[in-house]
Parts: structure tokens; sequence; C-alpha cells
């Protein structure tokens, strides 16, 4: 059995009016059913509203579902007596940096989630100090979250939930808020987590470029999962991505619009190493078979240049 | 009507053990009617730099002028600059008060102590250009959606009828579809109303295709400021100071560091994909030719 | 300008007094400033002031520092100073129109300077040694007799410990709320008292949202982290007396026997 197993799980945000009698309902996640395997580095993508925040909220137990279940560690997250225990195997870092760390120095702060649990001190601190170097900030375990950059503030959370010795981790949009960098050592944090400690990730974020190392992506919109598999096979759907309005990296966007022009380049290229290797291989083998005398002419073998239709390719300009 | 800065320095905590510069000797114009990028890291001077424009930080040196008068000479009519030059903060939602969107978006022009009616005119204004339909108006603006909040935030600002507006990450925060949304509305309304525009990114991909010239900073230096093609083709520069260029530049530099003839000034995929094709369709000795000494930074 | 406030700040060192046990530095400041309001000599401020400045000496934080956190209070000092300068009865020494400076007054009004004077650096000298989340470890261990009357004493301490955290992040907030407002025209600065009162809705509207924001995300991430109050957790840094506490605790002592012999008892 998966770490994760939800079937059929729905969620409905109710609106009250002023007086507190239902007005409305909403339904942010609608009839979701994955399974996610113990070690798995799982990626959530969609745009903001498309319910994977509601989601990852049902596998902390901070939300329960409205209908279907969702089982974490074989414990079933709607019965009362085991949320202690799910929010322990399940742990989660929010988008906001500045709102999700408690303590005024790194390493209080770190040990919040053992001292809730009731560790014994000794252990507390053996737990803190390997979290820190987990995620690369032991160096700064005297420091005051207020005086660190936004990419060390969420590295600072993210061990505060390794503390804790989870089974998985959430993470929701933790790179939404910050700059390149910061969204780069986050990153690089959530995968060795994986890599070394075989932590279950599951990271929920709008960018695409943040997936590419998952073993499976889930793609939401409007509550549902509308596309999965790996990032390969998801990225291989371009047309179908830009209509969902996610952010397609450029390579890939390149990739796809030399294939549609004609070159015979592999589907999901996800990164620019790649489109380079499969360039060269092209060179190579047309100078293999055309010799010296075939490849002189542009556009001479099928190729077009500059004759796609225009809306095929816009890089997301407006 | 343009905004000068000569030789602007400014250094916090001057009383300090740590004074820190956080710009250092800054010369830079804006003309009329021109769309900028202004990219940087965090902590390279940007948000410090954005907040001279508009007078709420005095430089230690330099001068800063309006018109040819200096900012921060006694009797210079500050209102009028702030007026003039519109300045949207990072999250500016966050600066959001009033019982409804219309009300929020007159607080700027009333501040002006222009007529009502007047007032009434330009926040009307101001909304349509970004987009916010009138059935929002009445609507208390904590109840928008987060991309319709900041545009109203910024709608705030745009009241002002500024003739500079000044960007502070806009984009901060959104989905890639709330983004392409603002930057699509500001580019839209530039054309419109042909003001200039001054965003403020770390993010070349964003701007690029936005953009006629793009100034970068990096520890309170200008370090380069010019046509985004001239800038981009600095790559190494760039990524020395964690700036990263487009990801279609830089697959054009490792290609023509291969040995493909590709042309490395595209910046968009569509001219990335022509100039590949007709790479591999023709020759490919020799890197791409016609590269300029443009795009340093201009001396003044 | 708002980062001036050194006030409730911890200063990042390690000294001494920053390994002190939080519940000595608690009871420390207290008879302290107890030991302030019983002396009524010269003595006894001298002797007072000489403490404090070991104290200072031992905590390795700037004394710049702190008289820096003082710019904030000096409003407060004036007002004390001047109301008990003028207010006071008693033998007139100068007559400045309708006020009359009195001995008493001078002398009362020296006396309260010097004691909030000290009584601030004082007690800034304990937040400025004492992280947050010690002192209300301390606050919480010492209170601990009042759980019997059902006081929450846990969750008191906790909130104070989380006050504290946020007071920097709000405090940046105000700024960049101000200046945003500032830069859509707004004037927080001229006109009467009521259209300056009025000018501040637009900052504290904002910045009320602000706050019931983070609160509502931080409530959150404490759960997540399986926080439920004060029942079954453990602690990271218990608090365990050393013997350098109970050397401080007699050293402490001392001062205060000391102090109220020489401070109430002799002559000036």
């Amino acid at each position: 059995m998966g770490i994760i197993e939800s079937s059929h799980l729905s969620y409905d945000y109710v609106k009250l009016n002023e007086e507190g009698n239902a007005e409305g309902v909403t339904r942010a996640v609608d009839d979701v059913s994955l399974s996610v395997e113990p070690g798995q580095f799982i990626a959530i993508l969609g745009h903001n509203g498309s319910g994977k925040s509601t989601l990852a909220r049902h596998i902390n137990a901070l939300l329960v579902p409205t209908e279907g279940s969702i089982f974490v560690d074989g414990k079933d997250t709607a019965k009362e007596e085991n949320v202690w225990d799910v929010r322990q195997s399940a742990g989660m870092v929010f988008q906001n940096p500045d709102n999700q760390i408690i303590g005024q120095v790194v390493e209080e702060d770190v040990g919040f989630g053992p001292e809730n649990m009731g560790v014994p001190t000794k252990e507390i601190w053996e737990r803190v100090e390997e979290s820190l170097r987990a995620v690369g900030m032991y160096a700064y375990r005297k420091h005051s979250p207020n005086k660190l950059s936004g990419g060390q503030k969420q590295r600072v959370s993210i061990a505060g939930v390794l503390a804790m010795h989870p089974k998985c981790i959430v993470l929701d949009e933790p790179t939404a808020m910050l700059d390149p960098d910061g969204r780069k050592s986050v990153i690089r944090a959530a995968r060795a987590l994986n890599d070394v400690e075989r932590v279950t990730v599951i990271l929920i974020t709008h960018y695409m470029e943040e997936v590419i190392y998952a073993d499976r992506v889930f793609v939401m919109d409007k509550g549902r999962i509308v596309m999965q598999g790996t990032p390969r096979e998801v990225f291989s759907h371009v047309e179908q991505l830009k209509a969902l309005r996610l952010d397609v990296p450029q390579v890939t966007l390149l990739a796809y619009a030399l294939q549609k022009s004609g070159l015979p380049l592999p589907d999901g290229i996800l990164t620019a190493e790649e489109l380079e290797l499969e360039l060269k291989k092209l060179r190579d083998r047309k100078n293999a078979a055309g010799g010296a005398a075939g490849a002189k002419e542009a556009g001479a073998d099928g190729w077009n240049v500059g004759e796609e239709e225009p809306d095929a390719v816009d890089g997301g300009t407006a | 009507m343009a905004l000068k800065l000569e030789h602007v320095t400014y250094i916090y905590g001057a009383d300090t053990q740590l004074p820190v510069r956080a710009l250092d000797d800054i010369c830079l114009e804006i003309p009329d009617g021109q769309f900028i990028g202004l990219i940087g890291h965090t902590g390279s001077g940007k948000s410090t730099l954005v907040q001279h424009l508009n007078g709420l930080i005095r430089p230690s040196q330099g001068r800063i002028t309006w018109n040819g008068r200096d900012i921060w000479e006694a009797g210079f009519p500050k209102k009028e600059l702030r007026s003039s030059v519109g300045l949207v903060f990072q999250y500016p939602e966050h600066q959001l008060f009033e019982a409804d969107v219309f009300s929020d978006v007159c607080f700027g022009p009333n501040n002006l102590g222009l007529p009502r009616e007047e007032v009434q005119k330009r926040a009307r204004r101001a909304l349509e250009l970004v987009g916010i339909p009138e059935a929002l108006y009445g609507q208390s603006p904590f109840e928008l959606s987060g991309g319709q909040k900041r545009r109203a935030a910024i709608a705030g600002v745009l009241a002002m009828e500024p003739k500079i507006l000044v960007l502070d990450e806009p984009t901060a925060g959104l989905d890639p579809k709330g983004r392409d949304e603002i930057l699509g509305q500001i580019a839209g309304l530039k054309k419109e109303t042909g003001i200039s525009v001054v965003l403020v990114s770390h993010s070349m991909e964003d701007v690029a295709n936005y953009v006629e010239r793009i100034v970068v900073m990096s520890q309170g230096h200008i370090l380069f400021d010019g046509e985004p093609r001239q800038v981009f083709r600095h790559k190494r520069e760039l990524e020395e100071v964690g700036l990263a260029v487009p990801q279609v530049t830089d697959i054009l530099h490792r290609l023509s560091a291969a040995g493909f003839a590709v042309d490395t000034d595209a910046t968009t995929v569509p001219e990335a994909r022509d100039t590949i094709l007709k790479a591999l369709g023709g020759k490919w000795d020799g890197p791409a030719a016609g590269r300029g000494a443009m795009g340093e930074k201009e001396k003044c | 300008m708002l980062r001036d406030i050194t006030l409730g700040q911890y200063y990042q060192t390690d000294s001494l007094l920053h390994r002190l046990d939080s519940r000595v530095k608690l009871t420390a400041t207290l008879l302290f400033i107890i030991s302030l309001f019983l002396v009524n000599n010269l003595w006894g401020y001298v002797m007072a002031a000489a403490f404090l400045a070991v104290c200072i000496r031992l905590s390795h934080v700037p004394f710049r520092y702190m008289v820096k956190g003082m710019r904030t209070i000096l409003f407060l000092l004036l007002f004390a100073l001047v109301f008990n300068l003028f207010l006071t009865p008693g033998t007139p020494v100068v007559r400045l129109w309708k006020l009359t400076v009195t001995k008493e007054g001078i002398r009362m009004a020296a006396q309260i300077a010097v004691r909030l004077v000290l009584l601030i650096i004082g007690s800034s000298l304990m937040t400025l040694t004492t992280t947050p989340n010690h002192l209300t470890d301390g606050l919480e261990s010492l209170m601990k007799p009042l759980k019997k009357l059902r006081v929450p004493v846990h969750e008191v301490a906790m909130m104070m410990s989380i006050a504290l955290r946020f007071i920097p992040i709000l405090m940046e907030e105000t700024d960049k709320i101000m200046k945003a407002q500032i830069a859509r025209g707004a004037d927080f600065e001229s006109g009467n008292l009521i259209q300056r009162a009025k000018a501040m809705v637009p900052l504290l509207v904002p910045l009320f949202i602000a706050a019931f924001r983070r609160a509502n995300d931080l409530a959150l991430a404490m759960e997540a982290r399986c926080y439920r109050g004060g029942e079954g957790r453990t602690k990271m840094k218990p608090l365990v007396y050393q013997r350098r506490d109970y050397m401080a605790y007699a050293v402490l002592l001392l001062y205060f026997a000391a102090v109220i012999v020489i401070g109430r008892i002799l002559p000036i």
C-alpha cells in the first residue's frame, strides 16, 4: 500500500453569509484518486485556484474530505484519533516564509515540532542538528530568522518539518515568493531530502522547471487531475499545457516548435543540455547521410523556415 | 518631461558601524514614453533606486532632476512629483483599505485635491486600463481574486495619471496565468497612454518580451544599459552576478559554442526556431558574426 | 526610524548574562526595579547604577546600542521630568512666568529621571540578553503556581513569544504601507489632530488585515507541526539551574541587601 492513498476525494468550500447560513458551495477538489509510493518525488502542478493547495492540506489532516477518503501511512485522516499521527508522518511547508517560523532563533524554531511531539530533550538536539545539516543551514542555527533571505527561511521551515521525522513532506508552493536563487536552493534541498533521506516529497508548484526531476507529475485544473505521468510524458503535451495556462519552459517550447517545423526531435525535451545534444546528433546524422553536397541549401529537405502559423509558438507573450 | 539621476549615491545607516552603499554613482535618464526593464538580484539596490525616483528617499550624494529642476531644492512640489512618477510597490494589494474598489482607486486623485468629477473620471479610466469590469467597482477590494486585487491596486496609482509608471516586481507571487495577464495589461496600457513604464524584476525572461531597454543592476551599480539583445550578449557577466539570460538565449549561446551558425541575438522562441533551422540547413562552421560593442554601461 | 526601537529586542552574542537562566534574570530585574523604588539617597542610586554598569559590561552588549533604544522613550522621560520639576510644591528656587521651580521639584525630577533611566536600561538589558523563548519559558516556569488557579500560563507565554517575534515584521510592514500610501499622495505629517487621525486610516486598515493574515497563516503552520497547547510538550532548552545561576542568586541577594542598607539608612 502506498504512503498516500486517496480515493474519490472531494472537498467543498462552503461560503457563509453574514447570518452564518450557507450561501454557496464551491467544489475545490473534485473526485481525486491518487496513490503515492514511499520514497517517490511527486509534483502537483496547476495554477491558482486549481485545487492543488486544498488537496495538499488533506494530506496533513488540516482539512478532511467532504466525500471520499484519504489514507496517510495507512491511517484515515477523517478519524479524529489519527490526526496527530497523520501530522507527524506528513509534514507541511507553506508558501510565505515569514508566516511559518515560530522561533526567534533558527534552532529553536526547528525544535518546535519535536517539542510538540514530546521528544526527549537530548534527542531534540540531535534531530535539530541533523535536520539543519540536511538543508545546509547548520551554520545559521544561532541566527534570528528575520535576518535570513527568503530561500534560507524556507530551508529552515523544511528543517523544522524534517526534525519531526516525517515519512513524507508536502511543500505547498514553497518557492512562489522567492527570487531565482532562493528558488533553486529550496528545490535543491527538497531533492536532497528525497535522494539522501529517502523522504517522500510532494512538491506543489506552478513553476514547471521545478518538476523536471520528479518521478511523477500530476496536473490539476478545476479541482480535478487532468494529466499525470513522468515529466517527459506530461511535457510532451505542449498544446494541452498551454491551454491550461501553465508555464512551459522555453526549451520545451522551442523543441516543440522545431519538431513542428519537421525536425525529428524526441518528445518532451526538458533541459537546454538535452536540446543541444539532440541537435548535435541531428547534425552528425545529416553530415553522415548527405555528405558535403546535400546539406548546403537551407530548407531544402522539408524543414520549413519561418512558415509556421504564428500562434503556435508565442513564448508566453501577450 | 524627463527624470534624470546624476551620480546618485545612497548610503544606508551612515551613522552606524556598518554603513551600506546601496546605490553607488548611478546615472540614469528616463525619457518620455519608454518601456524600461530594471533587472537585478535581491539586494542589488533596485528597490532603493526606485524609491529615489519619486522622492521617498533622499540621495546621500548626487542629484535627481524632474524637467531640469532638482527635486530636493526648497519649495519643490513633492506632491506633484509623486503624481507624475507613480510608484507601485511590491505586493501593492497590501495597501488597499477602502470599503469598495472604486473609492480605493479614488484615494490617489483625491489627495491631489482634484474636483470630484475629475477624480471619478480618472478612477474610471484607470480601472478600465487595468481591465477591472464595472460590476466589481462596488465590491470590497478584499473579495477580489489575487490577480484582480493587484490590478485594482495598480489602478490606484494609475488614477493619478503619472507620466512615468514604476512597478516594483508586479508579478511577484502570482501564478503564470496571473503574471501573463498583468504583464499584458501593462504593455497594453503603455501602448494606449504612451507613458513611460519602468518594470522592476529579477527575471529577464519575464521582461525580455515587453521592454525596449534593459537596465541591469548589481551591488548598487548599473552594470548594463541597452536594448535587450545587446544586454543578453553579456551572458557570462550576467551569470556571474546571479542573473540568467532567457533560456532561449542560453540555448543559442550553447549551440553557437558547439559550432552551429546561429544568430545568438534571437530572444523569442520563434526567432530561435528560425535561426536554428537555418543553421541546420545551411553552413555551420564558426560562431555567429555581427557582434556589436553596444550594451555597455552608458557613461554620463 | 522604526528600526531604532531596541526595547524588547534580543541582541545576539555570547556572554555570561546570555547564558544565565532566564528565571534568574527575571527575578533579578524584578528585584532591581524594587530596589530602585526603595532607595532614597544618592549612594543608593550610585550603587544601583554601578551594579547595572557591571551587568552591562558582563553582557557584551554595546552601551551605544542601549542608548539608541532610549531615544524612543525620550519623550516620556522629558514629560515626567518637566511635570515634576514644575508641579512639586516646596521652597521656590527659580520663577519662570507662572511656573515655579522648587528645590524639592529639582530633587524629585532628578530622582524620577534617574529611576526611569535605570529602570529602562535594566529591563532592556534583560530582553537584550534573553531570547524571547527563554524569557517566556522563564515566565511560564515562575508563574507555574498560577496554573492551579486555572490561569492559562503556557498559552499566555506562547502568545507573548509570538508577539515578540512579529514586532519587527509588523514594523517593516508599517514602513512599507506608509511609503506606498505616500506614493499615492497621502499626507501623514500636516493638518490638525483630527485630520492626522483620519490620515491614519489608510495605514491602519491594511496593517490590521496584514496582522490577521499572518496570524491565520501562523496558526495553520503551528497546527501542522502538531502544536496542541502545553500538554505533553517537552522542551528543547529546559530550564535547569547551573552553578553559575546559584552564584548569581547569591550576588543578587547581596546586592539587594546592601542597596537597602545603604540606600535607605545612610544619610546623604
